[in-house]
């Protein structure tokens, strides 16, 4: 097959199909086991320093911050992220130093709120290198060839852009319709994060509304570290198997954290926390209010249910159900400035 | 008797006139969305909306932030996910793409990526996300964006997204999906489309006490002229009441 076309972006994260079957034989196990652990504990044993990452969600969208903070905490370094609408997840992680590598489908921004201060400014710095750009689909596509053990899929999108001469993709007379066609090489991240409604103690999990590209991820992911709103009984997965979005062999660690995904929106739960983004917005203007952040927020907290304290407590909580639910109008502070 | 309206109101009004009931549209952040709501709202109850985190068909109770909101699946048909909703795109099921822009050229090209150099940036912005997707896999894609002779340009620094490329069947040649393309460009100053033999950007109508001048001293490249140039309705006192509804705390509308 001739190839017409080949990206200039670094290939991160792909695996000979092989190679992958035999990594999968060797550390996954098929054994229904309880996977229950501490974040501290499941953070210091999958997420290596240079580790290529991904967040499941959407950037600000059921995201597993409980799991950022820790990564924090614990001081990862020189870890890749896969931009994959990275929003706040992506902003934070950035600012923060653990990563400086990026393969962009989406960052730097905050959708509605506008740009990311702190991550745009370290990736026009160069502290944050872009290694790749990409779009949406082919992210959550290269994720599907992963899942689905091949070495890529075919996709339409990208053709005749810069983007994807920035990517780490090609092109290629199709065999069959004989028109160029774009390759994306399968994209397996060492790890993954990801926040979920419910899930047994074997990792067996269920989630609400849109489930974005997370079906395919947490399929291609080496290690899966999964945070949960709450651990239910395997009887409650088994009476409704059709439910069930991820299942318990591609889980390597559950940990119950009510409102991990805070002050991301958890689908049917809690809204965006935009008195809090609004906080880390204005903060992030300045590396003195970024230290400050991860001061206040991170290192200076002990436990999550601390944080929850920190940021307002039972009766914030309590709004942002309410806000979620169309029964508290949406108060935005970052608005206020943005009409200055 | 006229009530005084913003530009960006005026955007989202004849965006929003775009688009036919019982039609498909995929639909990005901010602007975008004001228009398929308030058309959902108005003239197109049954338009089908679709957002690339995997809201199909949703009721949109009130703007949401993000393109991934629980209101992008509020009372939908379905609450899918992006492989799901990307496969319909490329499969030929969405008619209108909805887009916004940093820079454009005059074949539709977008950047949405750098100003600059792509390895040394001037400023970074957030990249293709999903735009990419929908430029190549709607049937017909829809520009929204603020026009000056900097956003307006005869170059892009980077394609982000694909117009007709470098003109007529570019976008064949390269692969893309056949029959595709930019199908219009609504800025604060008028409505364009595309000439067909040369595929370039075309003035078809201005919006109210905007002169074709104003329209073209805000533009980087030569703009052709539609042989009548007309002018577009401004929002009703109706149209901007809904708008308020949709939009109650002026995330969008207020600019």
């Amino acid at each position: 097959m001739e190839v017409l076309q080949t990206g200039e972006g670094e290939l991160i994260g792909w695996h000979d199909p092989d190679d992958h079957r035999a990594w999968v034989a060797e550390h996954k196990s098929r054994a229904l086991k309880d996977k229950r652990t501490t974040l501290k504990d499941a953070v210091d044993a999958y997420v290596d320093d240079g580790a290529l990452m991904a967040c499941g969600g959407f950037g600000h969208i059921r995201v597993s911050m409980a799991a950022i903070y820790e990564i924090i905490r614990q001081g990862k370094q020189n870890l890749t992220l896969c931009g994959k609408t990275a929003v706040h997840d992506g902003d934070i992680l950035i600012a923060s130093g653990c990563v400086n590598r990026v393969e962009v489908a989406y960052a730097f921004g905050h959708e509605l709120r506008g740009l990311s201060p702190a991550s745009r400014r370290a990736a026009e710095s160069g502290r944050c290198e872009v290694v790749a750009d990409i779009s949406n689909a082919s992210f959550q596509w290269r994720f599907l060839a992963a899942a689905m053990g091949l070495p890529f899929v075919p996709t339409r999108v990208m053709l005749g852009t810069d983007t994807l001469k920035r990517s780490s993709a090609k092109v290629v007379e199709d065999p069959f319709s004989g028109k160029p066609i774009c390759l994306l090489p399968a994209c397996y991240p060492d790890v993954v994060l990801m926040h979920v409604h419910r899930c047994d103690k074997y990792g067996n999990a269920q989630i609400d509304g849109i489930g974005v590209e997370d079906f395919e991820l947490a399929r291609a992911a080496r290690r899966l570290i999964m945070t949960t709103e709450e651990v239910i009984e395997n009887d409650r997965i088994r009476e409704s198997p059709q439910d069930t979005f991820i299942p318990y062999y591609v889980v390597d660690a559950v940990i119950e954290v009510p409102y991990g995904s805070h002050p991301t929106l958890m689908p049917g739960r809690y809204y965006f926390d935009e008195e809090h983004i609004g906080e880390w917005l204005r903060l992030s203007k300045t590396e003195e209010g970024v230290a400050a952040y991860f001061d206040r927020y991170v290192h200076q907290v002990e436990t999550f249910a601390e944080y929850l304290e920190l940021v307002g407590g039972a009766e914030k909580l309590e709004h942002l159900r309410k806000v979620e639910h169309l029964e508290a109008p949406l108060e935005a502070p970052w608005l206020e400035e943005k009409r200055k | 008797m006229t009530e005084a309206y913003n530009p960006t109101q005026l955007l989202a009004c004849v965006a929003s006139g775009l688009l036919e009931d019982n039609s498909s549209v995929f639909v990005g952040t901010g602007m975008p969305m004001i228009a398929a709501m308030l058309a959902q709202r108005t003239h197109a109850p049954n338009l089908l909306i679709i957002f690339e985190a995997g809201g199909i068909g949703p009721q949109v109770p009130v703007l949401p932030i993000s393109v991934g909101d629980s209101r992008t699946f509020h009372r939908a048909v379905s609450a899918s996910g992006m492989h799901d909703v990307m496969s319909a795109s490329q499969a030929g099921y969405v008619d209108y793409g909805f887009l916004g822009a940093a820079q454009i050229d005059p074949y539709g090209n977008i950047n949405t990526t750098v100003i600059g150099e792509w390895e040394h940036p001037t400023v970074r912005f957030p990249g293709s996300g999903g735009a990419n997707d929908v430029g190549s896999l709607c049937w017909r894609t829809i520009i929204v964006m603020r026009q000056d002779p900097r956003r307006f340009v005869e170059t892009l620094d980077f394609v982000t997204t694909p117009g007709y490329l470098d003109g007529p069947g570019a976008r064949e040649r390269a692969g893309l999906p056949a029959h595709t393309g930019p199908y219009r460009v609504i800025t604060q100053l008028g409505l364009f489309d595309f000439e067909e033999t040369t595929k370039r950007m075309r003035l078809v109508a201005t919006h109210p006490g905007i002169s074709v001048n104003d329209v073209q001293d805000a533009s980087g490249f030569e703009l052709l002229l539609a042989d009548e140039v007309g002018t577009t309705n401004p929002p009703s006192a109706e149209t901007l009441a809904t708008m308020r509804e949709i939009d109650p705390t002026e995330m969008v509308i207020g600019k």
